[in-house]
This record gives structure tokens, C-alpha cells and sequence, in this order.
């Protein structure tokens, strides 16, 4: 048996082709997906482990710059530390932001990964967490030292001037010396600016204090001696732990991170190799049907049922094999290649060995072999029964009526169901994402049940247009992609598939980016918006220099703050009075916004409605710093996305805070956005790199961009199911054309040239992908609305918005697909041997 | 199918219930009026195939004339190169040397593109596995060529094919509707439906019981007689060659004989003839 097996699948190398290459990109998807998370894993923590060589205990005090009360680690506590019994050194440290301006003046690095810290030398004069390449460190206030990477995309030398930025103002050093060193950070892309450790103190902490402390062990002392031997000594609120926990703590959350990563990934990988079985069901089929007589002659001579489908599964199982060796290949690559792509768009990864998992090999042959014979399993049961008797009959045995009335009774009820799901879920709201999910699974599988029956009226719908504009080719094209209902349907079910998704996230994505850019356009008044580019608060120091600014009309900061009103904490935004409502659109529902000039406050609507408040309550309050008073309600106002539920005068939040929290501030400059108006305020802000200052488009950017980003990605993940969609219609058409060789022989002789045999090819082809195309994008749509309306209650101004553009490009992309599918299998059919064709046997 | 044993298609004779030694009233045509009126013409014709030691010679310098409003049939054993004959000269493949004529029009210069509109515009064909396409109706399949033509069918011409081949009640089913004979006659019609300048039929009764086999020969000597209508037509049934006006054998690619006005058994015995002498030398 498995001789012919194996002999058949050599037979039909070209026929099967398709299918391997539709298993081969399944399966280098889940294998290079394993390859490359493993990989990366394995490089993060050989990276987090090196990172904590030399720390046998750390100490972490969560100090706060703008909390007078939290303690950090001061020089006297530091010499306990260094004076106990088996510690070699003990290091103070203390970081934050520290941005880098290149030459002309632009930030280095994006903001959240730019670093700086203090430069600690131990006994020896050297700092062991960093190796000098050039230079050494800083050991004076106008001195820092840079990575090596940083140094080398500033083009900066040794003894060059660095503007440096911080959360205060810019300020200019002279590079005393470039680094290396095995912080994960640094490593993975990240700035990291070094400060003589008195000036990094006072940047990020208080004079004299450290936030951290690491510690290394003399030889021969635990770990965990030394870290009873600590904790003792600590001041209150602070932490420590060994150097071994924090490397596999790092290693837990890079894990989770990358898990979710290889979940993505693998859950579009399962969607490819989902559309591959209709691949590979439909080739199976037709190999089966074509040797028809070859199996029943076999159960004629004495094989039975189960060895015939036996032969049939076996042959899938080399398929598999041959597919799944041939992917697991390809999967490496992939791997390979995904972690230069990776390097190339700015994600260092550290360096280290390609990881093949003993999992990764086994889920690569898994995967292919049983997806492979799961998909021939019906065709194989086909093939068993196939009566001895076919093999005296010339006539093909016809596919029974029976067996579609049943499936499309079983599709009707599952699509119906599905629909019905899909309808309930999006009327219960945000709590009906689980429904719709299960009635989405359903629907798509009633669909695909459905295909075949579908075809033919749709189909007819476009016949008159096609004759009209193709002739006779048209015609005969419409006529014949409805010949074989199944396989169209199998092979339209996997174009289908993807395009349903594609269109669902097409619908959702653009839904949810215009509702981000309403929300900032009717929110928004102000010209600019004025953050670090770290995400840190900005310095008052900003504000007032902004407020200086020639053209600026108005300006606001958006400072953070809160208050306790009853025992509740209220989130608050201190606001300029009189300016907030020229930079922020704020309707106020009752009382007027000046009343914040004196001294009053306004509430959001839903939080005066939730507490009861309106304009003219005094609350009681607590401040921030714990001292209690009493406000008074100015105004309520229809709540703002980008302002907290609670307005306040910014001189009373002041006040109360040690150190004023400014997250953005906003402006008004004369005339509206303007190039003279933008770098007004950028030298208003003294050049400084670390600030940044986006105007509205920018700011719909930064909002809503991130949903243009996922989209790519995600048609970039859904490619790989269009591309193996598209092997399913090349593999249908060379059927298709090898079962009609003697109809297309006689067409050819009767006077049908070869131009319009390829045409009337090519033509069944787009009919073919563009009727998958117009089911997919029809669930796709309706899907992405179902979603929709249970994001409604969570986003303001939703409104479902259908992209026409994109939905048109993707049907004509959808025809493009036929056409290029059809492009070998029509010049096949042209190139026909006329006379062996219309030959008969 | 060749060699496969058949029942014998009933002689004219008997079809139209005649004794088979009633003489045949036959109008001969004068040679000169034949050379003037011809169809199709095929000059020293030769094709071969292969090089070297595989060379095989399928056609040996053939000479033949198929004369306007003649029934042609061309019989020879397996391997004769009869059915070679017809595709040549039907232009439906290519041929060594010699030339060959359709009307007016030497084949031999003409590209693919242009052979292809010739066999749409001035040939009609009928196989032997009907080679109808399924996904038609019966009225699609006769009108078939014109669609591909983009001509419109002249209307009455069709309606008088339909009616001599009696389908007029089966316009619109499709060919897995109709029995093997109905489906022969459709593509009868299809061949005559467009009035090609000649029709070439490549063993037309092959596929059918005797009966049916009768009709449609019966329809193509038909259209000749009444339509003036050129057939050819390849078979190796003696009794379906009975039904031409003329016979032509071949042997290993080359004319060896032929007869005017064939009887069934006239032919048999001729055709066992040849058997007895490819035998004895």
C-alpha cells in the first residue's frame, strides 16, 4: 500500500504542488513563529542574566523627586551597606529621562527609551556596570559620558559638546568618554546619557540621594546571606532582592511579552493553514475522482474499503511529510529573516544562537502531517466507496444531490445561527464580544457550507454582463465556474475567509480612526500641544517660557492633579482660567468657565451627575497634600476627552503640589499653525529635543496612528492566507482545464482562437476570486458593524464608517488575484494539443 | 474505439426500406465540372513524424479532391493515416509538404490565428463523442460557431437545419438530457448551422447504435442532396460509408483505391481485399 501510495504522489507532482506549497507555508509560518519567539527569548534572557552578573543584591527605594516624604538611599546609608560583612561594593544609582540631541538638533531614540544615570566609580576608579571604549568617565558637573551606539548615530567624538535634555531645560556638556555596557535597555536600542553622580541626583532626585543601590558580593558569599545581612539596614518603603530573582523576573515579563507575541502570530498562522485545507481538500478530491477507475479496479482484484482509503490517507501523510520538511526549512528562514527586519526598523535584538525547540520541530511535522490528512479525510472516505463495479463503467459516478441538499440544510442553520448571534451580541453592548465571537465562528463555517449553493444565482447575476462584454468567452466562463459548485465553493471559501477578515478590521480600524480624529478635532481648539517626548511631566519652566512666546494668544497646561471629596478621589486638571476654554472646546452645561478665575471649579457632567453636584455646591475637599478646604462648583461642562472630569484654577492645584505635574500645555498662536508659529515656540523652549511640539494633524497622529500601524500589521499577517487563497484558484483552474482538455479541444476547433480560450480561462478565474471576494467582504462588513456597536458605549462620536476606497481595492485586488492565478493554467489551455484533445479514448 | 466490435450501422438501403440490390439512381458528375466546384483539395500531401530511426511516414504524397456538394468517406485500417488525412486538410493540423485548399485558401502559409478563423468560418465538424459542451442548451450548442464568430445566425436557415434534424422540441435541453443520437444530431445541426464552405466528420456514428448511427447519416447525406452541402467524412464501418457518394481507401498513407456510389457490401469486400493482400505480403 504504501508503495503506491508513494507512487501516486510522484505521479502527480505537478497536481500536488499547490498543496505542498499551501502546507509548506502554513507550517513555516507556525515553525519560523516558534523558531523566532524562542530565539528572541533565549537572546533576552542570556541578555537579563548577563545584565545581573555582577549585582548579587539590589535595593530599590521607589523615591520620588516630587514627594518630599518618600526616602531615598543617602550617602551615610550607602556606607552601612559598603561596611557590612561580605560586600565587595555597593553602588548608589539613581536615573531618568536624559534625551540626546543629534547635531541638527533632533531627539535621539524616541523618547520613552532615552535614559540617563549617574556615573558611580568604586574603589578602583572604574564603575563595573560599564567598559570604556574612549574617553572615561564624567567626574565633573559639565561632563557626561554616552553609549556607544548613541554616540555613533550623533556622530559625537570624545571631547565634543552634547546638548543634553532632562525634564528641565536643555543643557550642554562635553563628552568625556563613550561606553558599553549590558543593560537590557541599552541593548535593545535605548540612550543612555551617564552624569557625574551629584548632577544625576539632583536631576532626578534629591541632593545627595539615591533611588537604588546594587550590590556586589565578595567571593564566596551567597546571595541570600547577603540579602538578610541588607534588609535590615533599610530605610522605610524600600525593597531588595537578589541579583538571581530580579534576571528571572525579567525574564518572566520578556517571556509574557513574547507570548502574546507568539499567540499573535500563531492565531494568523492557524488562519492560513485553515484556508490550506480547502486547498489541499479539493486537490485530494479531484486525484481522487480522476482515478476513479485505478481504486475500483483495486477493490475489484481484493482490496477493501479500509485499504483504499487507507492508500488515499497515506498518500496525504507523504504530502505532509515532504510539505511539512520543506516548511520547517522555510521556517527558519523566516526566523532569521524576521529578526534582521526586526534590527532594520530599530528593535536591537541581542545576539545569540538560533533556538530550534524540540516543540517548534514537533508542532512544524504536526501541524503539516494532520492538516494535511485531516483534509483529505472526506475525499479518502470518498474514494473507499467507490463500487469495484466504476471500473468497467466509462462514466464518472456523478456527486449525488442528496449529499448537497443535507449540506446546505446543515449551512442554512448554522449561518442562520451564527447571524443570529452576531446581531444579539452587537445589540447587548460591550458585554456581547464572546457572542459575537461564537456567532462569527458559526456564521463563517455556514458560509463556507453554503458556498456551493450560493454560487449559482450569484454567478447568474453577473452572466448577462459577462456575455455582454466578453462574448462568448464571458459565457462560457460564467457558466463553467458554476459547473463543479463544490470546488468553486472550496476554492471561493478560501478567498472568502481572508477577505473577511480583512475587511472586518478594515471597517473597525478606519471606524475607530475617524472616531479619534472627530474626538480630537470637536475636543480640540488649541493650535499646539507642547509634551516630553518621554511621557514625563513637563517643567514649569516650559510654561513660562511658552507664555513669553511671540504669537502665542492663549495658553492652558493640562496639570495633573486630585482631589478627595467624601472619601472618593476625583481626578482633576489644573487649567489657566480664561485660556482653557480657547484652547479646549468645553461646553458648559450650566454656569460659566470664569467662574475658575475665581477660585471656583467646574465638574464633567457624568461626574456631577454620578455625585449628585451641581453649579453652586460647595464641596468639602482634601488636597493633595492633605490639607482640607472647600471649593465651590462654577460650572458643569459636557465632559472633555483630553481634560480630567474636574477643572481647576492652576494657582490653587499649585499650592498644593511639591512639584507641579504639567502633562502637556496647550496653545493658541496668532494666525493659527504656522511654520513661524511652531518655531517660535520650539525656541521659545530653548531647542530642546526632549520636548515635543505636534500641531492637530500630528496629534491625530499620535492618537489614531497606532491604528493605521496595527491594521498593516495585520494585513501583512492576513497576506499569508491571501497568498495560499490564491494556490487554491491556480489549482482549481488547472483542474478544471485538464477535465475540459476535449471541450477546449473542440472549442479550438470549431473557431474559438486562442486569445479567447485564455480569456474565457482567465475570466472563470476573476468570476471565481471576486465571488469569494464580494461573501468575505459582505461578512466582513457586517462583522466589523456587530464589533462596532459594542465599542459604541466606550468611544464618544462613534459612528460605523464603511471604507469604500479600501473595500473597492480590495475586490479589485481580489479580481487582480484571478488573473494572475489564471495566467499558467490559460496558457496551458491554449497551448492544447487540439487533436489529442478531441480525441477519444 | 477502433476495432471495437460494433453493431453494423444499417445500410441506406435498408434505412430508407429498400431491397439492398435496387439500383441507386446516382448523378454523376462530369470531372471537369469537379475540378472547377471543388472544396477543399489536398496536393501531395505528406506528414511525418518523428526523425531518424523513429521516422514514421502518416501521410505519403496524398492527392484529393472533395468536390463541391459531394458525400466523401475515407476508410482505411488502423493506422492508415485516414484520420491524419482529414485533420490536414481540416486544417486542424499541420502538415510536411504538399499543400492543401479550402475554397480558395492554401493552408499551408496560414498562421494559428488564421487557421482558427477558418475552421470557424468555413469548416464544420462533427466527432465521434458528440463534443457538444455541457454547461448549453441544444439551441446554444447549434449556434455555437456563430456566437464565437460574433455573427448573428441567419434565423430561417437554422430553424430549416432544426427542423431536418427533427430537435426542434429539444431546443432547450441540455446535452445530459438528450440520448447519444439526439446528441449527434445537435452537433449535426451545429456543423450545419453556420454553412460552412465543408464539413468534416471524424467517425460521426462511432459512438451510436445502429438506429441513431442511420439518422444521422441519413441528415448529412440529407444536406448534401437538398442543402448542396460538402461532406467528408472519416469511418471504418462499411455500412456507414455505403451512405456516401464516394469512397475513398487508404493504406499506409497513401490513396489506394476508390469507389463511386458504395454499397455495404460492396465496400466489405473490397476492404477484404485489402486485408487479404496486407496479409499475404
Amino acid at each position: 500500500m504504501f508503495r503506491t501510495a508513494l507512487r501516486n504522489v510522484l505521479a502527480h507532482k505537478a497536481r500536488l504542488l499547490m498543496t505542498v506549497l499551501a502546507v509548506v507555508l502554513g507550517v513555516a509560518f507556525v515553525s519560523g513563529t516558534l523558531v523566532f519567539t524562542d530565539t528572541l527569548g533565549n537572546a533576552f534572557r542570556n541578555q537579563s542574566a548577563k545584565s545581573y552578573d555582577d549585582v548579587a543584591v539590589a535595593v530599590t527605594t521607589y523615591a520620588d523627586q516630587r514627594d518630599d516624604k518618600t526616602a531615598g538611599i543617602d550617602a551615610a546609608a550607602l556606607k552601612k551597606l559598603q561596611g557590612l560583612d561580605g560586600v565587595d561594593t555597593a553602588t548608589g544609582r539613581v536615573s531618568g529621562f536624559a534625551g540626546v540631541a543629534d547635531p541638527d538638533g533632533k531627539l535621539i531614540g524616541n523618547g520613552w527609551s532615552n535614559t540617563g544615570g549617574n556615573y558611580s566609580p568604586g574603589k578602583n576608579g572604574k564603575d563595573p556596570a560599564y567598559t570604556f571604549t574612549d574617553g572615561k568617565g564624567p567626574d565633573a558637573a559639565d561632563r557626561i559620558a554616552l553609549d556607544k551606539e548613541t554616540a555613533k548615530k550623533g556622530e559625537y567624538q570624545v571631547g565634543d559638546k552634547v546638548r543634553v535634555a532632562t525634564n528641565g531645560p536643555v543643557k550642554e556638556y562635553t563628552l568625556s568618554g563613550v561606553f558599553t555596557t549590558e543593560d537590557g535597555a541599552v541593548n535593545a536600542g535605548g540612550s543612555l546619557v551617564l552624569f557625574d553622580t551629584p548632577v544625576a541626583q539632583k536631576l532626578y532626585l534629591r541632593a545627595g540621594e539615591f533611588r537604588d543601590a546594587t550590590i556586589s558580593a565578595a567571593a564566596g558569599v551567597s546571595e541570600e546571606k547577603l540579602l538578610t545581612d541588607v534588609k535590615p539596614l533599610l530605610p522605610e518603603g524600600a525593597d531588595a532582592k537578589t541579583g538571581t530573582a530580579l534576571a528571572d523576573e525579567q525574564a518572566k515579563q520578556i517571556e509574557n511579552s513574547l507570548t502574546s507575541l507568539n499567540t499573535m502570530l500563531l492565531v494568523f498562522a492557524a488562519i492560513a493553514l485553515f484556508v490550506g485545507v480547502f486547498l489541499i481538500a479539493n486537490t485530494f478530491t479531484m486525484l481522487v475522482a480522476q482515478r476513479t477507475k485505478e481504486l475500483a479496479l483495486m477493490r475489484a482484484v481484493g482490496a477493501s474499503r479500509r485499504q483504499v482509503k487507507r492508500s488515499v490517507l497515506l498518500e496525504a501523510a507523504v504530502v505532509g511529510v515532504i510539505a511539512s520538511v520543506v516548511g520547517f526549512l522555510l521556517g527558519l528562514g523566516l526566523a532569521t529573516g524576521l529578526r534582521s527586519a526586526m534590527s532594520l526598523i530599530g528593535g536591537k535584538i541581542p545576539a545569540g544562537p538560533l533556538i530550534v525547540s524540540p516543540t517548534a520541530v514537533a508542532a512544524a511535522f504536526g501541524v503539516g502531517v494532520l492538516i494535511t490528512v485531516l483534509a483529505a479525510w472526506l475525499p479518502a472516505r470518498r474514494a473507499a466507496k467507490i463500487p469495484p463495479v466504476a471500473a468497467m463503467s466509462s462514466v464518472h459516478a456523478v456527486a449525488t444531490v442528496k449529499s448537497l441538499v443535507l449540506r446546505n440544510s446543515i449551512g442554512a442553520v448554522l449561518a442562520l445561527l451564527g447571524g443570529a448571534g452576531i446581531v444579539a451580541g452587537a445589540a447587548t453592548g460591550s458585554s456581547g464580544r464572546t457572542l459575537i465571537g461564537v456567532g462569527a465562528f458559526l456564521a463563517l463555517i455556514g458560509v463556507i457550507v453554503l458556498i456551493p449553493l450560493l454560487s449559482r444565482p450569484v454567478i447568474a447575476l453577473v452572466r448577462p454582463s459577462l456575455k455582454r462584454l466578453f462574448g462568448v468567452s464571458g459565457k462560457l466562463a460564467a457558466q463553467n465556474a458554476v459547473r463543479n459548485p463544490r470546488r468553486t465553493g472550496a476554492t471561493a471559501s478560501a478567498l472568502a475567509i481572508g477577505l473577511t477578515l480583512v475587511t472586518g478590521i478594515s471597517v473597525l480600524g478606519v471606524t475607530l480612526g475617524q472616531a479619534i480624529d472627530r474626538a480630537t478635532t470637536d475636543n480640540i481648539k488649541a493650535d499646539y500641544m507642547v509634551s516630553m517626548a518621554s511621557g514625563d511631566p513637563l517643567d514649569e519652566s516650559a510654561l513660562a517660557a511658552l507664555e513669553k512666546a511671540p504669537g502665542v494668544t492663549a495658553v492652558s497646561p493640562q496639570q495633573a492633579a486630585s482631589l478627595e471629596v467624601k472619601g472618593d478621589y476625583q481626578s482633576a486638571s489644573g487649567v489657566t482660567p480664561g485660556d482653557v476654554q480657547k484652547v479646549f472646546a468645553v461646553n458648559t452645561v450650566s454656569g460659566s468657565l470664569d467662574s475658575l478665575g475665581k477660585g471656583e471649579i467646574a465638574v464633567g457632567d457624568k461626574t456631577a451627575k454620578s455625585n449628585g453636584w451641581k453649579t453652586g455646591d460647595t464641596l468639602p475637599v482634601t488636597f493633595e497634600d492633605d490639607k482640607k478646604g472647600t471649593l465651590k462648583i462654577g460650572a458643569v461642562y459636557e465632559q472633555n476627552e483630553f481634560l480630567a472630569p474636574v477643572l481647576m484654577p492652576k494657582n490653587i492645584v499649585d499650592a498644593h503640589q511639591s512639584r507641579p505635574e504639567i502633562r502637556e500645555i496647550w496653545l493658541k498662536t496668532d494666525g493659527g499653525a504656522s511654520k513661524a508659529n511652531e518655531q517660535a515656540l520650539i525656541d521659545a523652549l530653548g531647542d530642546n529635543p526632549a520636548m515635543s511640539v505636534m500641531d492637530q494633524q500630528d496629534i491625530r497622529e499620535t492618537f489614531g496612528g497606532f491604528i493605521n500601524q496595527a491594521l498593516n500589521i495585520m494585513y501583512g499577517l492576513l497576506a499569508m492566507a491571501l497568498v495560499i487563497a490564491v494556490l487554491g484558484v491556480v489549482n482549481t483552474l488547472a483542474m478544471s482545464v485538464f477535465e475540459r482538455q476535449q471541450e477546449i479541444g473542440m472549442l479550438r476547433a470549431i473557431g474559438l482562437d486562442r486569445r479567447r480560450v485564455k480569456r474565457m480561462i482567465r475570466l472563470e478565474a476573476v468570476v471565481i476570486s471576486l465571488f469569494g471576494a464580494v461573501v468575505g467582504v459582505g461578512l466582513g462588513m457586517f462583522l466589523g458593524w456587530a464589533i462596532g456597536e459594542t465599542l459604541k458605549s466606550d468611544i464618544p462620536g462613534y459612528a460605523l464608517v464603511i471604507p469604500w476606497d479600501r473595500i473597492g481595492l480590495f475586490l479589485v485586488l481580489a479580481g487582480l488575484v484571478g488573473v494572475l492565478a489564471a495566467l499558467w493554467p490559460a496558457r496551458s489551455a491554449a497551448k492544447l494539443n487540439m487533436l489529442t484533445a478531441i480525441k477519444t479514448e | 474505439m477502433e476495432g471495437f466490435q460494433r453493431q453494423p450501422i444499417a445500410t441506406p438501403d435498408e434505412a430508407l426500406g429498400r431491397s439492398p440490390n435496387q439500383e441507386i439512381p446516382v448523378t454523376t458528375t462530369s470531372t471537369a465540372h469537379r475540378v472547377t466546384t471543388v472544396a477543399a483539395r489536398a496536393t501531395d500531401l505528406s506528414k511525418v513524424y518523428g526523425e531518424g530511426e523513429t521516422r514514421v511516414t502518416a501521410l505519403d504524397r496524398v492527392s484529393v479532391d472533395f468536390p463541391r456538394g459531394e458525400f466523401t468517406a475515407i476508410m482505411g485500417p488502423s493506422g492508415s493515416g485516414k484520420s491524419t488525412l482529414m485533420h490536414c486538410v481540416a486544417g486542424l493540423d499541420s502538415f510536411s509538404s504538399g499543400s492543401v485548399r479550402i475554397g480558395e485558401t492554401e493552408l499551408g502559409s496560414l498562421k494559428d490565428k488564421q487557421l482558427t478563423q477558418l475552421r470557424r468560418d468555413k469548416i464544420g465538424f462533427i466527432f465521434q463523442a458528440f463534443n457538444l459542451l455541457p454547461t448549453l442548451t441544444a439551441q446554444e450548442n447549434i449556434t455555437l460557431p456563430m456566437d464565437i464568430a460574433g455573427r448573428k445566425p441567419d434565423a430561417e436557415w437554422v430553424r430549416k437545419v432544426i427542423d431536418m434534424v427533427g430537435l426542434s422540441d429539444r431546443l432547450t435541453h441540455r446535452p445530459t438530457e438528450l440520448s447519444g443520437g439526439q446528441q449527434q444530431r445537435v452537433a449535426v445541426a451545429r456543423a450545419l448551422a453556420s454553412q460552412p464552405e465543408i464539413i468534416f466528420g471524424d467517425e460521426p456514428t462511432g459512438n451510436l447504435d445502429s438506429r441513431s448511427g442511420a439518422e444521422v447519416l441519413g441528415f448529412l447525406r440529407n444536406s448534401v442532396r437538398e442543402m448542396g452541402q460538402t461532406v467528408v467524412m472519416v469511418t471504418h464501418d462499411p455500412a456507414a460509408a455505403s451512405y456516401a457518394d464516394r469512397v475513398i481507401f487508404l493504406a499506409d498513407g497513401r490513396i489506394v483505391d476508390q469507389m463511386m456510389h458504395p454499397t455495404a457490401d460492396g465496400v466489405l469486400d473490397r476492404m477484404k481485399a485489402f486485408d487479404a493482400k496486407g496479409r499475404t505480403s
